[in-house]
């Protein structure tokens, strides 16, 4: 699946901006992703070339940041715990079966464009560890072995949503009474 | 500002770095990642010293000394927090010494040899990476990579070209092109002065060593050869003689003994290639053609000038570069000289560039399927080969390079230093305009050292007024100049990509660090200028060579048979959206 920021947006904020230095390159590649949602190949080479610095600085700065993607975000997010709590109730090992089960490594999107899976250092939900997100959803002590049945359900109701967006089912207050 | 280094009292000049006051004062600490004249990094930690009245180690090539610090360079913390680093970088580092391009030659082997490793002392936590052999000119290995990022900033800072960069962050950094792509699709220009900083086997130049020595070894095939200026004054370093020595008929003698047919001077073909400059230039002068005139023997920059700026190519002169004039010639006037078939024969050049490679393999340096040049071998490739043949440089009995290719003027030696092509063109066009020789031979302020030098020189009536770019961040100004209208009266340009010129080139014999770099590039270019001193023929226009090869093949610069052979006519690059 070919995935592209939407360009003529991009250069409409680029115009915004006018003249800047690479000061100004970490505000922009914010302002590209909260807009896009992660930042393209296309929305990279236009930012180098908007502040005169060479690619490779551009997308070296933006690697360094966990903050950046580049891929757009799954039609369901899926974030995984990986505090102090959660690793040391086995968050490693539910990290791994997430990633095979999805058969992406985490930073990246499912190439079916239904999930993307993604680290967070803590979610603050530290007596439920370990514990994952899925869309707006939060589950509690889950296993390795709960992996591929959370990730089933899911699958099927974003395939009978269609186009539709996943509403979500639980509240992390849902799941803390 | 007093200072105690070891005890001992010195004194430091206002803002030195610890490195450098103990190097002065003639006391060597161990550096893997400082570049002279760019910012420090502070990234390899080689260099850390112990001050006293502080509680950690410091970098010595970042801190500056202060009034009354007592340093220790070697205290035993000191040493041993080296030792440790050391260790620490070979717990990610191949065992692959024995194989590897750079032993021998070093500085992390050497490290481990000097702070006495002798195991491994953590278990290998190696994270491998992908080969990049994409590139004509230069292949990266990351697994060998420290992270020192020497290449890094010598690619930005030095160049100003930027085509590499630190990826993603803590273990899983690398060093790689925009997107972790490869070395080709990069803005990379191929230049090699990223080799000539790597302490380690990270970064090479592509060989082409093996179809060279299967070349030479085929019956079939007649082996022709050319050296380029600047090789003749930097061999000796790689066999232990003192650089700036010109070995250029023990050259001559070793390519004889290695099994080339024919030794030929591609300073014979940078006379060629001033005579056709000049007269372009002249015509530019007097037809008015595009103004200035950038000269376009050095690849890396030709390269540049189609990425950066293509709608400056009208400007770049149609000139093939010495290298690829000299193939040009053998494969058509030399070959019908001998009656060879042109497809029988193998042309090696021996240049002090990576960049050569490239430009060697590109489309248009054939005619009818056969290259102009078939292999390009750095000056550190050709030391390989005497070395594995076995042939002792310096006990050979000086020889002659063959004629008419080996016939060559003095200036044409000069195309190996910035500067010198400028030189060698102002003799010949002097001559053009004015029917008589230039009454100075020297234009002392083409051979300057700062990065933008410019001269006028008094041709008759007309006043030619030049510029010389030593590096490509000094042409990058210098063409940001231009295009804002501030030297609307040059004539012409040269450009050598690398600062200080071939002698200075990515494939030249590497130097320990950045004063031993700076000390060599000066002795080589000092010994380009002797050469032409003691020359006896000093002006390109008077190569008698070069005026048979005009008398039986050429006719007159620019003809048309001229430019089949030695010249391009480029097509402006298709923009690459992304």
């Amino acid at each position: 699946m070919v995935q592209a920021c939407d360009m003529d947006l991009v250069d409409a904020l680029l115009a915004r901006h006018g003249a800047c230095g690479r000061q100004d390159l970490i505000p922009l590649l914010q302002e590209i992703q909260e807009a896009e949602g992660f930042l393209s190949r296309a929305a990279l080479r236009r930012v180098a070339a908007h502040l005169h610095l060479p690619e490779s600085k551009v997308y070296g700065v933006a690697t360094f940041y966990n903050q950046f993607r580049f891929q757009p975000r799954g039609r369901c997010a899926i974030a995984v715990c990986r505090g102090t709590a959660c690793h040391v109730k086995g968050s490693a090992a539910v990290l791994a079966a997430l990633q095979r089960e999805l058969r992406i490594q985490a930073g990246a999107t499912t190439r079916d464009g239904l999930f993307s899976l993604d680290v967070v250092s803590c979610i603050g939900a530290c007596g439920l560890a370990p514990v994952i997100a899925v869309g707006d959803d939060y589950h509690a002590g889950v296993s390795p072995t709960q992996v591929p049945g959370i990730v089933a359900s899911y699958r099927a109701k974003l395939q009978a949503l269609g186009e539709g967006v996943l509403e979500p089912s639980t509240s992390v207050e849902e799941v803390l009474a | 500002m007093l200072a105690t280094l070891n005890g001992r009292a010195v004194e430091a000049h206002a803002g030195e770095s610890i490195l450098d006051l103990a190097r002065r004062e003639g006391l060597d600490i161990p550096t893997l990642c400082h570049l002279k004249g760019l910012s420090p990094s502070g990234a390899c930690r080689m260099c850390v010293v112990e001050l006293d009245g502080r509680p950690g180690l410091v970098t010595a090539c970042s801190q500056q000394v202060q009034e009354g610090m007592a340093i220790h360079t070697h205290s035993p913390r000191a040493v041993e927090a080296r030792k440790t680093i050391v260790e620490l970088l070979l717990a990610n580092h191949p065992d692959d010494c024995l194989y590897c391009v750079r032993s021998g030659d070093c500085r992390l082997q050497e490290l481990a040899q000097t702070h006495g490793v002798r195991r491994r002392r953590w278990p290998a936590g190696m994270r491998h990476h992908r080969l990049d052999v994409s590139s004509p000119a230069i292949g990266r290995n990351p697994d060998k990579c420290i992270l020192c990022g020497a290449c890094v900033r010598v690619c930005e800072e030095r160049m100003g070209v930027g085509a590499i960069d630190f990826t993603g962050r803590g273990s899983s950094t690398v060093v790689a092109p925009a997107f972790l792509g490869d070395l080709n699709l990069s803005t990379c220009v191929g230049c090699g002065q990223c080799i000539a900083v790597c302490p380690t086997g990270a970064l090479r130049e592509q060989s082409h060593l093996d179809r060279v020595v299967a070349a030479l070894e085929d019956p079939e095939q007649v082996v022709v050869v050319q050296h380029a200026p600047a090789v003749s004054v930097s061999l000796a370093e790689e066999f232990g003689l003192p650089a700036g020595t010109d070995l250029n008929p023990q050259l001559v003698a070793a390519l004889r003994r290695l099994g080339f047919h024919y030794v030929f001077d591609t300073a014979f073909a940078a006379d060629l290639t001033v005579r056709e400059e000049a007269a372009e230039l002249v015509q530019r002068i007097t037809h008015g053609g595009p103004l200035p005139l950038f000269t376009s023997c050095s690849p890396a920059w030709v390269r540049w000038l189609e990425q950066e700026r293509p709608e400056l190519l009208p400007h770049l002169s149609t000139c093939k570069s010495p290298q690829q004039m000299m193939g040009a010639v053998v494969k058509s006037a030399f070959a019908r000289m001998k009656g060879l078939d042109p497809a029988r024969i193998f042309s090696v050049s021996i240049m002090p560039c990576t960049a050569k490679k490239a430009e060697a393999a590109r489309p248009e340096h054939a005619r009818e399927g056969l290259a102009d040049v078939d292999a390009v071998l750095t000056v550190r490739e050709l030391a390989r080969l005497l070395r594995q043949r076995g042939i002792r440089l310096t006990e050979l009995k000086p020889d002659h390079a063959d004629l008419p290719l080996g016939m060559r003027s003095t200036a044409g030696k000069l195309f190996g230093a910035s500067g010198g092509v400028t030189e060698a063109a102002l003799r010949t066009a002097h001559f053009l305009i004015t029917g008589e020789d230039p009454p100075p031979m020297r234009v002392e302020v083409l051979h300057g050292t700062e990065g933008l030098r410019f001269a006028t020189v008094q041709a008759g009536i007309l006043q030619l007024r030049v510029a010389v770019a030593s590096g490509l961040l000094q042409a990058r100004k210098l063409v940001d100049e231009i295009q804002q209208g501030l030297h609307p009266h040059l004539h012409m340009v040269e450009v050598m990509s690398c600062p200080g010129g071939c002698v200075a080139g990515g494939g030249q014999p590497l130097s320990r660090d950045g004063d031993d770099a700076e000390r060599r590039r000066a002795v080589r270019h000092a010994a380009l200028l002797r050469v032409d001193d003691e020359g006896m023929l000093r002006r390109p226009h008077r190569n008698w060579a070069v005026g048979e090869l005009y008398r039986d093949e050429l006719g007159e610069p620019l003809s048309q048979r001229a430019h089949e052979l030695l010249h391009v006519h480029r097509e402006r690059p298709r923009e690459v959206e992304a």
